[in-house]
């Protein structure tokens, strides 16, 4: 089988969920062909690093209109490439950046796109998928009844595999035609968040608050945690709604979907809107007053005591450990 | 200015949904079925354009003869008409969003806004792949939106950060959580749509050309272990975390 795989950089740099949707297209090819696709500014200093990470071939694409991601000019580039390859499956990391790109392009393909997906196969020679719906209470297998095959992969539900330094690619430029009209719709500017902000569904550690926090300034508690431990700060809807965390935090079904390595739930109850939000991360540790609390029953650890008391000291036990 | 808002009728997500007998769907007797979350925004948004710039808000859903309930809401909170694509059965996204485009173009319209996703099938898809049927630009998972002459600015959430992206206009817009505070529909405004007639349009019967094999619950947690009482059961979590658990 031949799989096509866009590898989301910015700046020269792979995003971790892109390597993943490597690591998935490489098995999905089995002994067929994998090809990257890298697409602009730095695409072609860029494609070398991408080689350790299973594509056979690597084509880049730059352009003068295709300097920073737009759907229209990030979609016809994909495009073009698809149908010069003709692949059987095309994979996309599902970042923001592919998440908009993925429907965009399925449109433009006329097939439809699997989004969102935790598990890839072949059935009877189509893309299947297993893929979370309701935030994850339910798991839905599909198939992609069109060729391509298309479907954007959740971040860290696949391994990106360890990077093999000695593997080569053969690296090719891929030409695009754009009218000067064909972008519409333009990144003007960026607003990046603070140096050293861990991106919530990327981290591997998360800890978060809710209600029981009682105050914004309260989750200065979580932060020093979440620094001692190298995680990103999460936080449940009650605390959003109340106006403590901005709703980029919100972990659940109306905020973001997080399968870290670790989640420490502190002061939240465990709604289950929430709990549809981070019952995919491997180990969950929840710190609440209330043992009767519902968050206790999806836990693997518990501490039933007051969050000001606990955090601070888990805090301390972390950095005495260091 | 005219804004059509794409909206849909979904459970509550505070609902414990439960596979139905046929294995590939959810039952939905004595589930509580709402405007999805995200399209609050949406229609909010609409709402303070219109109050801004004048026009009318028209709002479009397609589904089953119950995705009147949430057009009912909508036209509460204070849309002006509401168009209901009638449609029984399943479709892929791809095909509804072609069967929403071809309604669309019987609705005059300056702008298109969707909600980011629905929170029923979490696909997050339907605003662009309309967008892409239509042959307009689109902006998706916006926090702020600013109309001008012709144009409109928007800011998009992506991972740690922000972008600001200019569009021409007509353009479709999906709404993040963040975008706004929505109304709640006042007494007066659920008396008026409940006068409100809800024009239908059929569905065409088409093929999904995503084939759904099966429906199943994730792997259930059983509750783990409660450590200790208070900050005294510390030691033994960071133990249990680095010596059991091997996370720290």
């Amino acid at each position: 089988m031949k799989v096509l795989v866009f590898a989301e950089q910015r700046e020269g740099e792979f995003r971790k969920a892109a390597l993943e949707a490597c690591g998935a297209g490489r098995r999905l090819a089995e002994g067929g062909e994998l090809v990257g696709v890298v697409i602009g500014r730095g695409a072609s200093a860029a494609a070398p690093k991408l080689a350790a990470y299973g594509p056979d071939r690597i084509l880049t694409v730059e352009h003068p209109q295709l300097e920073l991601y737009s759907t229209e000019g990030y979609t016809t580039a994909l495009e073009a490439a698809i149908k010069q390859e003709q692949p059987d499956a095309v994979l996309i990391a599902g970042t923001a950046t592919g998440r908009d790109l993925g429907p965009r392009l399925g449109a433009r393909l006329g097939v439809p796109v699997l989004a969102d997906v935790i598990n890839l196969s072949w059935n009877e020679g189509k893309l299947a998928a297993v893929r979370p719906i309701y935030a994850g209470k339910l798991h839905l297998s599909v198939r992609s009844q069109a060729q391509p095959g298309v479907a954007t992969t959740r971040p860290k539900a696949f391994p990106a595999g360890a990077p093999d330094p000695g593997r080569q690619a053969q690296i090719s430029p891929l030409e695009v035609e754009l009218a000067p009209d064909a972008i519409r719709a333009r990144v003007t500017q960026m607003h990046s968040e603070a140096e050293g902000t861990i991106e919530l569904t990327e981290a591997d550690i998360v800890v978060s608050g809710g209600r029981g926090l009682k105050s914004h300034e309260n989750f200065k508690l979580l932060e020093e945690l979440a620094r001692t431990l190298g995680a990103a700060v999460g936080a449940s809807r009650a605390a959003v709604d109340s106006g403590w965390r901005t709703h980029g935090d919100q972990v659940g079904q109306t905020g973001k979907v997080v399968s870290p390595t670790l989640y420490i739930a502190c002061g939240i109850s465990g709604a289950i809107q929430h709990l549809a939000g981070m019952t995919s991360s491997k180990v969950i540790v929840a710190i609440n007053k209330d043992p009767e609390a519902p968050i206790f029953k999806i836990a693997d650890y518990g501490i039933v005591g007051d969050v000001f008391e606990v955090v601070p000291a888990l805090t301390e036990a972390i950095k005495a450990m260091k | 200015m005219n804004i059509l808002v794409c909206v849909k009728h979904v459970p509550d997500t505070e609902a414990a949904v439960k596979i139905a007998a046929d294995g590939k769907s959810i039952q939905t007797q004595d589930v509580n079925f709402v405007l999805n979350p995200y399209d609050e925004y949406a229609v909010e948004e609409a709402l303070r354009l219109r109050e801004a710039r004048g026009g009318e808000v028209t709002l479009l859903s397609a589904g089953p003869e119950e995705a009147k309930k949430s057009l009912r809401t909508g036209l509460a909170m204070g849309a002006d008409k509401a168009v209901h694509l009638v449609c029984a059965h399943r479709h892929d996204t791809l095909t509804l969003a072609r069967a929403l485009a071809a309604a669309a173009g019987q609705i005059p319209f300056d702008l298109i806004l969707c909600g980011k996703q629905a929170v029923d099938d979490d696909e997050a898809q339907l605003g662009v792949m309309l967008a892409e049927a239509l042959s307009l630009p689109s902006v998706s998972a916006i926090v702020k939106l600013e109309v001008l002459d012709g144009k409109a600015v928007a800011r998009r959430e992506v991972e740690s950060g922000l972008e600001v992206v200019e569009t021409s206009l007509p353009a479709v817009f999906t709404a993040q959580k963040g975008l706004n505070d929505p109304r709640y529909p006042s007494l007066k405004g659920i008396m008026m749509a409940k006068q409100k007639k809800i024009e239908e349009i059929a569905c065409a019967q088409s093929d999904s050309q995503v084939e759904i094999l099966d429906l199943a619950y994730p792997k259930s947690r059983s509750g783990g272990k409660i450590v200790g009482q208070g900050a005294a059961a510390v030691p033994e979590l960071v133990r249990l975390l680095h010596e059991e658990a091997k996370v720290l």
